[in-house]
């Protein structure tokens, strides 16, 4: 058999199984042998695209920092060669009670809810929009953080979820959460229509992309990409895969919208400059 | 200038996004829509709505100091209904609305609608027109939902039924054997109706409304029963094994024939002589209800058959033979069960007086003939010449049904 381009992906729901096994066998139907090795955190996945079990890896914006971060320690590259239409561009959003406080400056003193410790869209780089605007986490405000999943970063809605919850339970001020989740707790009836405003809204930054590790055999990887950016949402053997992954058209990757992200895992002392995990109360 | 739209102070969390998807539906693929809002934060909603339905979006100054989003109108949509299938139409009557092949990939969605690719196959046995349809499915339905009865109200539980013993008995047996009868005439349409494509649902809906008829049957023949307080009677070998060829019939025009034609034809004489003669009110009301229904699911199975057979005559040869068949195989089986045979003696004589039995054997007698004159009636209907329909209607089961 021909020596299969291995990609890592993080377990943090079931239907990841159903997506890739998917994946596998389309990319096998175009002629490209392809497998998956599941992990169960990002951590561990990024650590094995350095000892040659991956050749590349469907990474969070986090770990896409890590991967950076540990191939320039080691003198080596990655690359980020795709991603989703839908990782383009995001932001995320502060969500208050109507009558909670009226703008930033009234955050003073106040409980604001954050995702898991280690999502970049509910609590990282919510961190460093306030931080930006003066606003430092335990010294002008207090930070709950809703932990779900640790490992997962933010993958698992669950802590956003938690957040909102606890927001319309009046036990915090604030709450922070990507826009997108904040249309889907709308439509669930988490935050009841017209009880909540948006204080605040991050800048624009990027979510996941496939990241290429050290020493990935070209070839394979060019063919990876090529086939990825042909799938056609209107090919309805592919619009299943699609949906399920949530996108409507592959894009190629870039790196332009991690800087905010970058910023706040050195701000927040996330992982050193090596990509070292500094959190201390990090479990994943 | 694009269209715009202003949704002022409408959230995200009270509906905007409907507002914006109904405006871009009146704009081109390709095509910008403008989008203004008030308050602070709206831009967030908008652009992750966007994203997740493929319109790219752009926020800028809309001059009077509010932000202004520009939509391009994404192609997702058109793309999702690309190679949709088309899938008939409501009105049967229309041409092209019922076709002749129903596809799996149809599936549940309702006659007309589109579906989109890739929509999964369902494993329906009955999907050709011809094999199951009729013309009337529809106006049979109509009546059959306008015929409904209440089993509670339509008949007078209380009316006076006090019989001798041995003709209450003759009741209860009698009523032993039609609920038998009955579970085969719920059990058939009810098979064929999960196997059928729903494209055909006049034909769907009549079968669903026939069983529904049966389940009421079967609970007014089993409250007969019990109204003096008996258990149910007898049931034999002989009489079950006459249903079982029935229920294990694949073909749907071939049961159509067996048990509407034959069958139900030959319980619509049986449920008026019970009219007729049953010795109280109460059967005689049940009787008089049930013929009624029955007689609805004789018409659909002579309306099935008679297109059916015109549009490949070779049919009346297999139902022909079915018959035969049903015959050699049940030749070794004592048909009718000899409890029946006397209970609607005994029923329709009212006493086990010598001169009341001689004026109920002689009332069966008529029946028989009546049963056998209305089958070989509807199988020259059906095309079967002369003596070849009299030789069929002779060789249908003993058990009647």
């Amino acid at each position: 058999m021909t020596q299969p381009l291995v990609m890592g992906a993080v377990a943090y729901a079931p239907k990841v199984v159903t997506i890739w096994e998917g994946f596998k066998a389309w990319f096998r139907d175009q002629g490209l042998e392809f497998d998956f090795v599941l992990y169960s955190n990002y951590e561990r996945q990024v650590e094995a695209q350095f000892d040659g079990t991956l050749h590349l890896a469907w990474n969070s914006p986090l770990a896409w920092v890590r991967a950076e971060r540990m191939a320039r320690a080691r003198g080596l590259e990655v690359a980020a060669v795709a991603m989703r239409d839908t990782d383009q561009d995001l932001s995320s959003v502060l969500v208050v009670r109507q009558d909670g406080p009226a703008d930033r400056t009234a955050l003073v003193g106040k409980r604001v809810g954050f995702g898991a410790i280690d999502s970049p869209q509910a609590t990282l780089i919510p961190l460093d929009h306030l931080r930006q605007a003066g606003l430092v986490a335990g010294r002008d405000y207090t930070a709950r953080r809703f932990d779900v999943l640790g490992g997962k970063h933010g993958d698992h809605i669950g802590g956003e979820r938690d957040a909102a919850q606890a927001l319309m339970a009046g036990e915090i001020d604030a709450a922070w959460m990507i826009d997108g989740n904040y249309l889907a707790f709308a439509n669930e009836g988490v935050l009841p229509s017209g009880a909540t405003r948006i204080l605040a809204r991050t800048g624009l930054y990027d979510h996941c992309n496939f990241t290429v590790s050290p020493g990935a055999p070209s070839e394979l990887i060019g063919r990876f990409i090529e086939l990825l950016l042909g799938m056609s949402w209107d090919d309805p053997a592919v619009r299943p895969l699609l949906e399920l992954e949530g996108l409507r058209a592959w894009r190629p990757g870039r790196t332009s919208g991690y800087a905010a992200l970058d910023r706040a895992v050195d701000d927040e002392a996330f992982y050193d400059a090596e990509g070292k995990i500094l959190a201390a109360d990090y479990r994943y | 200038m694009p269209p715009t739209i202003d949704i002022d102070s409408l959230g995200f969390d009270a509906g905007a996004h409907l507002v914006v998807k109904l405006a871009l539906g009146r704009v081109a693929v390709g095509e910008v829509l403008e989008v203004r809002g008030q308050g602070e934060g709206w831009q967030g909603p908008l652009a992750a709505w966007c994203r997740s339905q493929g319109h790219p979006v752009a926020f800028e100054d809309g001059g009077d100091g509010r932000p202004c989003a520009r939509i391009t109108r994404g192609a997702v949509q058109a793309g999702r209904w690309r190679g949709a299938a088309a899938t008939g139409a409501i009105d049967p009557g229309a041409d092209g609305a019922v076709r002749a092949e129903a596809d799996a990939r149809w599936g549940l969605a309702a006659r007309g609608a589109t579906v989109e690719a890739g929509s999964p196959a369902f494993a329906f046995r009955l999907t050709r027109r011809e094999d199951v349809w009729a013309d009337s499915a529809a106006t049979l339905y109509a009546e059959a939902v306008a015929a409904q009865w209440n089993a509670d109200t339509a008949i007078d539980w209380q009316a006076p039924c006090d019989l001798p013993d041995e003709v209450e008995d003759a009741v209860v047996q009698v009523m032993t054997y039609m609920v038998e009868n009955e579970n085969a005439a719920l059990v058939v349409p009810a098979r064929f109706l999960g196997q059928l494509h729903p494209h055909f649902r006049e034909v769907q809906a009549l079968l669903a409304i026939q069983v529904a008829d049966e389940a009421r049957h079967i609970d007014v023949f089993t409250r007969r029963i019990a109204l003096k307080g008996r258990q149910p009677g007898l049931s034999t070998a002989g009489g079950q094994a006459s249903l079982k060829t029935l229920v294990d019939e694949p073909d749907f025009s071939t049961a159509q024939f067996l048990l509407a034609v034959l069958g139900e034809g030959t319980f619509v004489s049986l449920l008026n002589f019970l009219h007729h003669h049953a010795p109280d009110p109460v059967t005689r009301q049940i009787a008089r209800l049930a013929a009624r229904d029955e007689a609805r699911h004789v018409a659909f199975g002579m309306a099935h058959l008679g297109q059916h057979i015109a549009l490949e005559p070779a049919l009346l040869a297999r139902l022909g033979n079915a018959v035969e068949a049903r015959y050699e195989h049940l030749a070794g089986t004592s048909g009718l069960n000899e409890e029946v045979f006397d209970a609607l003696i005994l029923l329709a004589a009212g006493s086990s007086e010598p001169a009341a039995i001689a004026a109920g054997y002689a009332r069966v007698q008529e029946l028989l003939q009546d049963m056998a004159r209305g089958r070989e009636a509807r199988l020259a209907k059906l095309g079967f010449q002369g003596e070849s329909a009299r030789r069929l209607a002779s060789l249908h089961t003993r058990n009647f049904m």
